[in-house]
């Protein structure tokens, strides 16, 4: 089975040097982009190969970029974000590939930017990251040493800047238009749309923010062609996927499988089943902000329309188990304090309504729940709806909740009637 | 043919499945508030337009007719479009927006009956519009700790409710930089980072801007009074000559405060801090309340020593009069800070060529001079509103942001229109406020800068450029021979300083003539002919080469123009007249001597003065001379016409009865004609025959009859109450002196009445005294009625522009045709402060806190990008 995004990961040793990635393959696919394909052809490989975005959402990677308008009349200054402040609960993917393979999303940053004949980019990264930070400086550093970045990159009229950022670290930069005010120096809210990105971005200028994993995957694509990455799934999303799972399974981590691999190969097979005297209760398949699926569901393929058919979203696809030893309001307690903690405060519903929903799940975990509870908790998790919110947060934040409410309900009840919560 | 173009310009919506006809470049929110239907929101502001923030404004939006489900939409984030379908009155939209009432209300404090804001809380109302009652959160409510702001505006934290206007405005609309949000989550702050009085000259708006109790107006906490019992009226700012229009409130004979009167030419939505805190010297201990009259001496003028005594209103007129009659030679001075109608029957009392206008020497020169210029054009003075549509500005001169505030902000928000530029042509509608401002990334319209000192918009200039006023005046006549090589020559001084000046010019020259609406801004700041006449010249050579250059001259006072069109002789020949012995008694209106020429010479005329008759509102060096001291009422007390320097005749109206011989200058005038003879006994003279009168002899100012409806208009028969139909206490304020509740006094004068009953709905602009909807109590109210929602405001009957360039200036001003007086004047030109340089408002006690601090901490000029957030 080929692994495109992480063959050169070598887990415990140093990534590999610029001279390393180049001996494994690498820079190929930018020197075949930059030599004999126009930004055209490169945003028309990547559309064929049907990539979609790795950061949560799925939009069509090939059309994110077909918006940005090209040619005489379009601005000239645009702008290639990676967006690579991952801080989703329980989602580790982005990192894992930044620390192993910085070369790979460098290149990819490349192709990406002459698709969209950006001269500018940008990695934006989560201020934790440090590790990643400093792998990352140093093929960025390399890069331009050898011509890959700067001014007439391999002798084209080609040039291209890319910097490292390394961000103050909030949830809400992962949504692209809080980044791009981040970028700016301004609060980290995000931006109304439309206007997209694509057309008024950082600066006011066209700009495309892709998620690591995505990034990551151009290079591939572009060397092997869309029929080759579109071989490599098992569902109609082509392509590798990191998954992971994390929670009381015998081996957590992260691996790189064909997109549309089944739940319960990542679980049993992949993460070694529950540990010993852990019963698996259910399973948040994305990170955080995805709905809770159930044991039954465990024979769902991870792609973007199979997860989604199941009731809940593939997400990052890095999934977080719940056990039986666990007590799922405490559970989705802890997940809602993160979200109330990391709204930015700029709408209503968000604001005030994940902080409610927070202090009323603490309230129910420590045994002072009330039976209408449960209907204002529900209440809340339809108003705060998609369309109803400014951003995705809201809506993302209340889906564990929302299906938790659905699937555990007992428990909640547990709570309320027994005054405690029955596992401590 | 009728033309169809202006149904074809109207979009057909249709809301709950009627249609109705909206125009197509606004949103949904601003189309249904224009229909008339009751929508909450709170982010939205018609001056700062929508970010989607609050979610308050949802409506249900269908895709067609056959769409029953439809998806929930905030109507400010939603273009109108041809055909479209939405719902106001859908139960799941319904529900929704009381939800966010019940989100707002979680944190906001239950002290409404305690709150400053409460009855004219925008948060309230609604509350009450989408029927929210009972809060459900069982868990305590978040808390803030408050700041000291300074003494305009109070801070109450908790009550917030986190719609961002209030940094949105403080930053992106006025440019200051001390006021910002903090912390996020359900933790968001708004305030400055430390205690401290805010450094925004406009940061009283936040008063209006604030849809609940948060900043509340500090002033008026200190003699607090619920809005519905205000007595209030529509006014006129005299605090400088830009005449923003104001209401101006009262409860027991002391004005309470000040609140913005909209008017799209002129101030829109915004006030200044001067304008909105200056009113307290209408309370003022020096307030001169009775007349008063030194014991009559043979030799004239004030015995030292001797005790002045009230006299009473009759005896005062009785005694003038005898004074007048034997008088060897009467003058009369009026004033800039008078009205026309003071000013003009002064006039008429002492005859023409025994008025002299007040003016200081200079100040006369250059008005005679700036009248001149406007009358004959070719530019035309621009309202205010044509500055905040300039594409480019140049400010010649003029530290606007102290002398004409709200000048300076329409010259802030003018700038902002090359975002507005970009946005359009990347089809964003004007209305998305953060769209605009993102797209444009900060961009700017070009805006130069010369004056002597620096100026709190030098932020946001291409250029700054600093000279002494000859320098400015050298800059000027050079960019108007780059526009049109026919324009006169100032040569280059002869010491060499100023070499910068020519490339400058070319610059500032190629801007100015790429502009489509360029404006010229100078004024009377550098107290410096050659300045104007720089001015004139730029914006003669625009318009001969093309663009319709427009021409605003800042001046100093509320009336300073009018007084310039009055006419009227200097005050050295007025000094002169009384030195020479050709007269030996003055009639000072509302004029303090010693601001407009130096003590030794106003001395010398008040030694040499055998009766001086003062009339003025507050003690003052002037009044301490006079033998016969007046009351004049305050603009918060009479009614009269003011002419903004933009030539704008305004019309302000008495909001409450003076106490004592308190009485309006043009009054105190007419009642002395009267003793006189000069009137037939028994008539009576009102404001509209004074003003007509006026217009008669004055026929340039015949229009400022029209500057306000008369006395004799009526909204279906009523006069315009002063009071709210909600005012309490009508039967108790007196009982204490009388239990009979005292008949409401008359007043003959406008068509306003002193009273709660009357026309209840919206008055011409001109005439309202509150903004007031059913359901809409706070000054949201002016949103509600349909003409002005928006900046598409029909300012109907507001004020009158009396002058329009005839276009027969024979060219340019020549630099030689102008007396070298200013020419050889390289003396330090003078530095002006908001708060200190004026003369009423500095009796307030806010704003000589202000004044007091700016001396001990020289304000900061906002730098750095303001208009970028």
């Amino acid at each position: 089975m080929e692994r495109p995004l992480t063959k050169n990961i070598r887990p415990g040793q140093e990534p590999l040097s610029l001279v390393e990635y180049e001996q494994a393959g690498g820079y190929l696919a930018l020197r075949k982009a930059l030599t004999s394909m126009s930004p055209k052809d490169v945003q028309d490989a990547v559309k064929a190969s049907g990539l979609r975005g790795r950061g949560g959402a799925g939009f069509p990677t090939g059309m994110k970029w077909s918006f940005v308008p090209l040619g005489e009349h379009a601005p000239k200054q645009k702008y290639f974000i990676v967006n690579a402040d991952e801080m989703e609960p329980g989602t580790f993917k982005d990192r894992l590939l930044l620390e192993g393979d910085p070369n790979l999303l460098v290149e990819g940053v490349i192709l990406a930017a002459y698709a969209i004949q950006a001269d500018r980019a940008y990695i934006f990264l989560r201020q934790g990251y440090t590790l990643a930070a400093k792998r990352l400086r140093r093929a960025i550093a390399e890069a331009y040493a050898k011509n890959y970045l700067g001014k007439g990159i391999l002798g084209t009229g080609y040039n291209l800047d890319l910097r490292l950022h390394t961000s103050a670290g909030r949830y809400i930069c992962g949504e692209e238009t809080a980044l791009i005010n981040a970028l700016e120096g301004r609060r980290a809210t995000p931006r109304a749309k439309p206007p997209f990105p694509q057309v008024s971005g950082l600066w006011g200028k066209p700009t495309v923010v892709n998620n690591v994993e995505t990034v990551m995957n151009i290079s591939p694509i572009i060397a092997n062609g869309a029929e080759w990455f579109k071989s490599l799934s098992r569902s109609v999303d082509g392509g590798t996927k990191v998954y992971g799972v994390s929670g009381r399974v015998k081996r957590p981590g992260a691996w790189e499988l064909p997109m549309g691999t089944t739940l319960r190969e990542l679980i049993e097979e992949r993460a070694g089943g529950m540990q010993e005297g852990f019963r698996l209760r259910g399973i948040i398949p994305g990170g955080a902000s995805t709905d809770v699926l159930l044991p039954e569901h465990l024979d769902v393929k991870m792609d973007f329309d199979s997860v989604g058919k199941a009731g809940s979203r593939l997400g990052t696809g890095t999934a977080i188990v719940l056990d039986d030893h666990t007590c799922p309001v405490g559970f989705v307690h802890n997940l809602e304090q993160f979200f109330r903690r990391e709204s930015c405060g700029w709408c209503t519903p968000c604001r005030e309504g994940l902080a409610w929903i927070e202090q009323t799940l603490r309230a129910i975990e420590s045994g002072a729940g009330e039976m209408s509870d449960l209907d204002m908790l529900a209440g809340q998790c339809r108003l705060l709806g998609p369309g109803n919110t400014f951003c995705a947060l809201a809506p993302g934040a209340v889906e564990p909740l929302q299906s938790a409410l659905k699937y555990f309900r007992e428990d909640f009840v547990r709570h309320i009637k027994g005054k405690k919560c029955p596992w401590k | 043919m009728f033309s169809v173009l202006s149904v074809k310009d109207m979009v057909t919506i249709y809301i709950d499945s009627k249609p109705y006809e909206v125009k197509p470049d606004q949103n949904l929110l601003q189309a249904c508030l224009t229909l008339g239907f009751d929508l909450p929101y709170f982010c939205w502001h018609p001056a700062m337009h929508s970010v989607g923030a609050c979610r308050q404004c949802a409506v249900k939006l269908f895709k067609d007719e056959k769409d029953t489900r439809g998806r929930i939409v905030m109507s400010c984030m939603t273009p109108v479009a041809e055909g479209m379908r939405l719902s106001v009155d859908d139960a799941e939209a319904r529900s929704f927006r009381a939800s966010v009432i019940e989100w707002l209300m979680l944190n906001h404090p239950h002290d409404c009956p305690v709150c400053d804001e409460g009855g004219e809380c925008h948060l309230q109302d609604m509350t009450v519009m989408t029927g929210h009652v009972y809060r459900r959160k069982r868990f305590p409510k978040r808390t803030h700790r408050n700041q000291y702001l300074g003494p305009f505006v109070n801070h109450e934290m908790n009550r917030c409710i986190q719609c961002y206007r209030c940094v949105r405005f403080y930053r992106g609309i006025a440019g200051g930089r001390d006021l910002n949000v903090f912390s996020c989550h359900d933790n968001v702050y708004f305030g400055r980072h430390e205690d401290g009085a805010l450094e925004s000259e406009f940061s009283g708006n936040l008063v209006e801007v604030c849809p609940t109790g948060v900043f509340t107006d500090k002033t008026l906490k200190r003699h607090y009074t619920r809005k519905w019992d205000l007595q209030t009226a529509p006014s006129v700012c005299v605090h400088c000559g830009v005449g923003c229009n104001t209401i101006a409130g009262e409860r027991y004979g002391s004005l309470r405060r000040i609140l913005n009167r909209h008017h799209r030419d002129v101030n829109s939505y915004f006030l200044c801090d001067r304008g909105r805190f200056g009113y307290e010297f209408v309370n003022s201990e020096k307030r001169i309340r009775s007349a008063t009259c030194l014991p009559f001496s043979a030799s004239g003028g004030k015995p030292h020593g001797e005790e002045s005594r009230k006299i009473g209103k009759q005896a005062a007129v009785d005694q003038i009069t005898k004074i007048l009659a034997s008088a060897k030679g009467v003058i009369g001075i009026g004033s800039p800070r008078a009205s026309l109608e003071t000013n003009f029957l002064l006039r008429k009392l002492v005859g023409p060529e025994n008025f002299f206008a007040g003016l200081s020497d200079t100040e006369h020169r250059l008005v005679a001079r700036i009248v001149a210029i406007l009358r004959e054009g070719p530019a035309r003075t621009p309202s205010l509103q044509d500055i905040r549509a300039a594409d480019a500005v140049l400010v010649l001169g003029e530290d606007a942001p102290n002398t004409a505030p709200l000048l300076a902000l329409a010259i802030r928000q003018s700038v902002r229109n090359k975002q507005f530029e970009i946005a359009a042509k990347m089809r964003l509608p004007a209305w998305d406020d953060n769209a605009v401002r993102n797209s444009g990334a900060g961009a700017r319209s070009p805006l130069f800068v010369a004056t002597p000192y620096a100026t709190r918009i030098d932020d946001i200039a291409l250029r700054a450029f600093r000279a002494d006023p000859v320098g400015i005046a050298r800059l000027g006549f050079a960019i108007a021979r780059e526009i049109e090589p026919s324009a006169p020559e100032l040569p280059l001084a002869a010491d060499g300083t100023g070499q910068d000046i020519p490339a400058l010019a070319r610059e500032i020259a190629a801007f100015l003539k790429a502009a489509k609406h360029p404006v010229i801004v100078s004024g009377t700041g550098c107290l410096n002919e050659q300045v104007l006449a720089a001015a004139a010249n730029i914006s003669r050579a625009l318009c001969l080469a093309g663009p319709s250059a427009q021409l605003s001259f800042v001046l100093p006072e509320c009336n300073t123009l009018g007084s310039g069109l009055l006419g009227g002789r200097t005050l050295d020949e007025a000094f002169t007249r009384m030195q020479d012995g050709l007269a030996d008694t003055v009639i000072i209106a509302e004029n303090d001597l010693y601001r407009r020429a130096g003590r030794r010479e106003v001395d010398a005329f008040f030694r040499k003065a055998r009766h001086v008759i003062v009339l003025d509102h507050l003690r003052n060096p002037t009044v301490e001379r006079a033998e016969i001291v007046l009351p004049a009422a305050t603009f918060a007390e009479s009614s009269g016409t003011l002419v903004s320097s933009e030539a704008r005749a305004q019309r302000f109206f008495q909001v409450f009865l003076a106490e004592g011989d308190v009485q309006a200058g043009w009054e105190w005038f007419d009642d002395l004609q009267r003793s006189m003879g000069k009137q037939p006994p028994g008539s009576e003279t009102r404001l509209d025959d004074v003003t007509a009168l006026l217009g008669r002899e004055f026929p340039l100012l015949a229009p400022a009859s029209s500057a306000a409806p008369p006395a004799s208009f009526r909204v279906a028969g009523q006069k315009i109450p002063r009071q709210s139909h909600r005012f309490s206490g009508r039967t108790a304020m007196t009982a204490g002196a009388d239990v009979h509740e005292p008949k409401p006094a008359d007043d003959a004068d406008t068509a306003l009445a002193y009273s709660m009953e009357g026309h209840e709905g919206a008055p011409p602009p001109a005439l309202t005294p509150r903004y007031w909807s059913p359901g809409w109590n706070s000054v949201q109210a002016l949103g509600k009625s349909p003409q002005e929602t928006g900046e598409e405001t029909n300012s109907g009957e507001s004020g009158v522009r009396l002058i329009e360039p005839t276009g027969s200036a024979p060219g340019y001003i020549g630099p030689e045709t102008i007396g070298s007086e200013d020419w050889e004047a390289t003396v330090a030109p003078p530095r002006y402060r908001i708060f200190g340089s004026e003369e009423l408002s500095m009796q307030a006690p806010a704003i000589a806190e202000m004044a007091r601090r700016a001396e001990d901490i020289p304000r900061q000029a906002t730098g750095g990008n303001a208009s970028h957030e």
